[in-house]
């Protein structure tokens, strides 16, 4: 009896050991999720405008973002004093977004209702009153005049921004790339070694000068534009009395935050989501949208998971099926399990070594010749990156379809040969669907660690700002070659490597929820389509 | 190549065998497991194999489809002749063999598919492409099979939601949607209740109006009231080979009278 009691209080305290690591665990991942998540969905909901009255005489406008004890300068420990973090923004004439206010040093605090922030493409936001709108035939002064003129101008100046935009994007780009290509065509001619007076030399040198011709009318077109965008500016007083005036061009848009009722605010979050997802960086990617980065993380994970699967699936297969057991499987299974554990940068200096430098500068010399030393597939890119992260996948996708493969009864196989299948009918047709759901774990968990994954891709293709999507209007359509964004190195650019890291934070916790967003969601898909799978294949039996 | 002299009893003659076992060994690695088998599957008639586990009896059946070719390091002497052909012959293709000598595990084993496509699965494989023409098929070997009234309105359903008795007669329909001439059925009741095992029994009664059977069993009973041919198997040897009838009632053989009687097995 004592003995069974001594027993039950052994296993008491197990369980409770493995229930409370269990919740500890849940606990951290939770907090992670809730922090990310509230920061990231807060990121864009409008703040008061605060304006404060100090004990110096001076003032301030700005949002309130946070509020902390201020520690003695001699023991370092925390005193009752507060201080508060407010948002000041025009960092053109402070040269800092935030400052810190004492909280005994304010004599009076105010929400006025006509204090605006503007979003700036240029210098982040600008906090103050406006007091005249000045353009070609306009110059008003009161706040209604103002306003009335300055919704007018704007549109006009946000239709000449889109206008100059699609020209760079279209027309321009267009007649770049036709450049390109007589560019290329002539120095193929120069290393075929054709003599310098040839017709089809002078047909390329015609073009040439339409095409210049074409690109400065574009450009005239452009600058004229430009000009046009310089016109009418609006200008404002800070709160300590300076006046500025602000380019219309330059502004995205203008916010009377607490003049907002619930559903202007809810508008405005709207619409600065929208930018976010759909926009792009501007000011060093600490503002703006990150839809170049979205777009290159999605794309790749695909890319990858297009590679990775016929790769993994093969050679699990013929682990599995075709070879037999032996020292060399082990060896194979021992290989692949450790290829899993190899850091992540060294995947990333062999994708360099091996796919950007060997199968890209083989591919240079033998089909873009023309363009070096300027190389095409010789350096980073969309589809090395891809690669290099499907070899870094593979041991994963390989496992779980062997265990795929290995739950399937080997009585099944046996049924199916019994009837005078092949091996190969019996594998197609009844082994490979039944171990299709393993199969696609292995997928979901190589898409979750491909998604996540920033050391390799930072030498093999992934860049701070990629000028262009991998993908465009322009034949084939699909670059390959191309570099790209993606949203975990954005994470770390602009938390960590931008000018204005305190300014940009918001936009961190917002980029952070939506990989993860991201990651979830790609799982969830492929979650579903695995139990889908499941559940066709297999009833609830066996 | 001479062969050794048979050390098992001269074979009961049977008239018109579908398949002949001519001495027949069989060796896993250095192991004997059959020794110099002989005898004949009577065409359209039940044949029992039995014994105590480990006899042969299996591998003896699975020897008839060649299913041992699947086993690592099995090496066969003898001969099985199937329709005049010596199945062993490297000129055979064994998967056509197997197509014409179809099996049924001890185990049922349906693949993860619906009803309709574990059935459908062989004349497939076997290049049946006609929609009408499999739908004709499967109807035909679950009705063969006795399963066709209970799963006439859930064919698309999965086979594994069948229960157990079930599922083996799916296996029998699978193996005959094929239009097999020989059936082989390694202890198709071991793991069924007995009024599964009835229906089965019933089932292979009907069956042998078409097709020549052959079947391992544990069960002595189960023998007695199914097969028209009973061998009894030992350690590898065939040690009697005869009309069920004689050999449960009269067997000529001490250690085959101790078997059926019970004294060891």
């Amino acid at each position: 009896m004592t003995r069974d009691r001594r027993k039950t209080g052994l296993a008491d305290v197990l369980t409770w050991i493995t229930a409370g690591a269990l919740a500890i665990d849940l606990l951290m991942i939770v907090g992670l999720l809730v922090l990310v998540a509230s920061h990231g969905a807060s990121a864009f909901w409008p703040r008061p405008l605060v304006a404060f009255e100090l004990g110096d005489g001076t003032r301030a406008l700005g949002e309130i973002h946070s509020r902390e004890a201020i520690p003695d300068p001699a023991t370092g420990l925390l005193t009752d004093a507060m201080r508060i973090r407010v948002r000041v923004g025009n960092r053109d004439l402070t040269g800092a977004d935030f400052r810190w206010i004492d909280e005994s040093k304010i004599r009076a605090r105010s929400e006025p209702a006509d204090a605006v922030l503007l979003e700036r493409l240029e210098w982040g936001a600008f906090f103050g009153w406006p007091i005249a709108l000045r353009a070609k035939g306009v110059d008003a002064r009161e706040p209604g005049a103002i306003w009335d003129a300055f919704a007018k101008l704007h549109a006009e100046k946000v239709a000449t921004r889109e206008r100059i935009r699609a020209i760079e994007r279209g027309p321009i780009g267009d007649v770049n790339y036709e450049i390109e290509k007589v560019r290329l065509a002539e120095r193929h001619l120069d290393r075929m070694g054709a003599a310098p007076d040839t017709a089809e030399r002078a047909t390329l040198a015609a073009r040439k000068q339409t095409l210049e011709a074409r690109y400065a009318g574009h450009l005239a077109e452009l600058n004229a534009l430009r000009d046009s965008l310089a016109d009418g500016e609006l200008v404002l007083r800070t709160a300590d009395g300076v006046e500025k005036a602000v380019p219309v061009g330059q502004i995205v848009r203008t916010v009377l935050p607490n003049a907002l009722g619930l559903g202007g605010k809810l508008a405005l979050y709207a619409e600065r989501l929208h930018e976010f997802i759909l926009g792009e960086p501007r000011e060093a990617n600490t503002e703006g949208g990150i839809f170049p980065a979205l777009f290159g993380t999605v794309m790749m994970v695909m890319l990858m998971s297009l590679m990775v699967v016929p790769f993994g699936v093969v050679a699990a297969i013929y682990l599995r099926e075709y070879a037999r057991e032996g020292p060399f499987t082990r060896a194979i299974r021992i290989a692949v399990n450790n290829l899993a554990g190899v850091p992540s940068i060294v995947f990333g200096v062999f994708g360099l070594g091996f796919f950007v430098y060997g199968i890209g500068g083989t591919i240079d010399a033998l089909f873009f010749a023309d363009a070096l030393p300027t190389p095409t597939f010789g350096t980073g890119g969309i589809l090395w990156a891809s690669l290099t992260l499907a070899l870094l996948t593979v041991p994963v996708v390989i496992v779980a379809t062997e265990e795929g493969l290995a739950a399937v009864p080997q009585a099944v196989r046996q049924g199916s040969r019994a009837l005078g299948a092949t091996q190969l009918e019996t594998l197609l047709r009844v082994v490979v669907p039944a171990a299709a759901p393993g199969m696609l774990t292995g997928l979901i968990l190589a898409m979750a660690r491909a998604a996540g994954e920033v050391a390799p891709l930072m030498i093999v293709g992934m860049v701070k700002l990629a000028p262009t999507l991998p993908v465009d209007a322009h034949p084939p359509f699909v670059h390959l070659e191309r570099k790209f964004m993606h949203l975990g190195f954005h994470i770390y650019d602009v938390g960590f490597q931008s000018p204005n890291v305190e300014a940009a934070t918001p936009l961190v916790f917002a980029t952070t929820a939506l990989l993860i967003t991201i990651v979830v969601s790609l799982n969830l898909t492929a979650i579903l389509l695995r139990n889908r799978l499941r559940t066709r294949m297999a009833g609830r039996a066996v | 190549m001479t062969l050794p002299v048979s050390p098992t009893p001269p074979p009961v003659a049977i008239e018109k065998p579908a398949i002949r076992v001519d001495r027949l060994s069989l060796w896993y690695g250095d192991t004997l497991a059959l020794d110099q088998i002989s005898l004949d599957l009577a065409e359209r008639h039940i044949t029992a194999f039995i014994g105590p586990s480990g006899c042969g009896k299996s591998t003896l059946l699975r020897c008839i489809n060649r299913m041992n070719d699947l086993v690592d390091g099995v090496r066969v002497e003898g001969r099985i002749l199937f329709s005049d052909r010596d199945i062993f012959d490297p000129e055979v293709d064994v998967n056509a063999l197997r197509k014409r000598v179809g099996m049924v595990f001890q185990k049922s084993n349906p693949f993860p598919k619906s009803i309709y496509e574990n059935v459908a699965y062989g004349p497939r494989i076997h290049g049946t492409r006609s929609k009408s023409e499999l739908d004709g098929i499967v109807e035909q070997a679950l009705r063969a099979a006795a399963l066709w009234e209970e799963v006439r309105e859930r064919l698309q359903t999965s086979a594994l939601e069948l229960s157990g008795g079930q599922q083996q007669r799916l296996c029998i329909a699978r193996a005959l949607a094929v239009e097999p001439e020989v059936l082989l059925l390694d202890e198709p009741c071991s793991a069924l209740d007995p009024v599964a095992t009835a229906k089965i029994e019933e089932l292979l009664l009907e069956l042998k109006q078409r097709y020549s059977i052959a079947i391992v069993t544990h069960n002595m009973q189960q023998a007695a009231r199914v097969s028209d041919y009973t061998a009894f198997l030992y350690l590898g040897t065939l040690v009697e080979f005869g009309a069920t009838r004689e050999l449960f009632v009269a067997p000529r053989e001490k250690r085959t009278q101790d078997y059926i009687t019970g004294r060891f097995g």
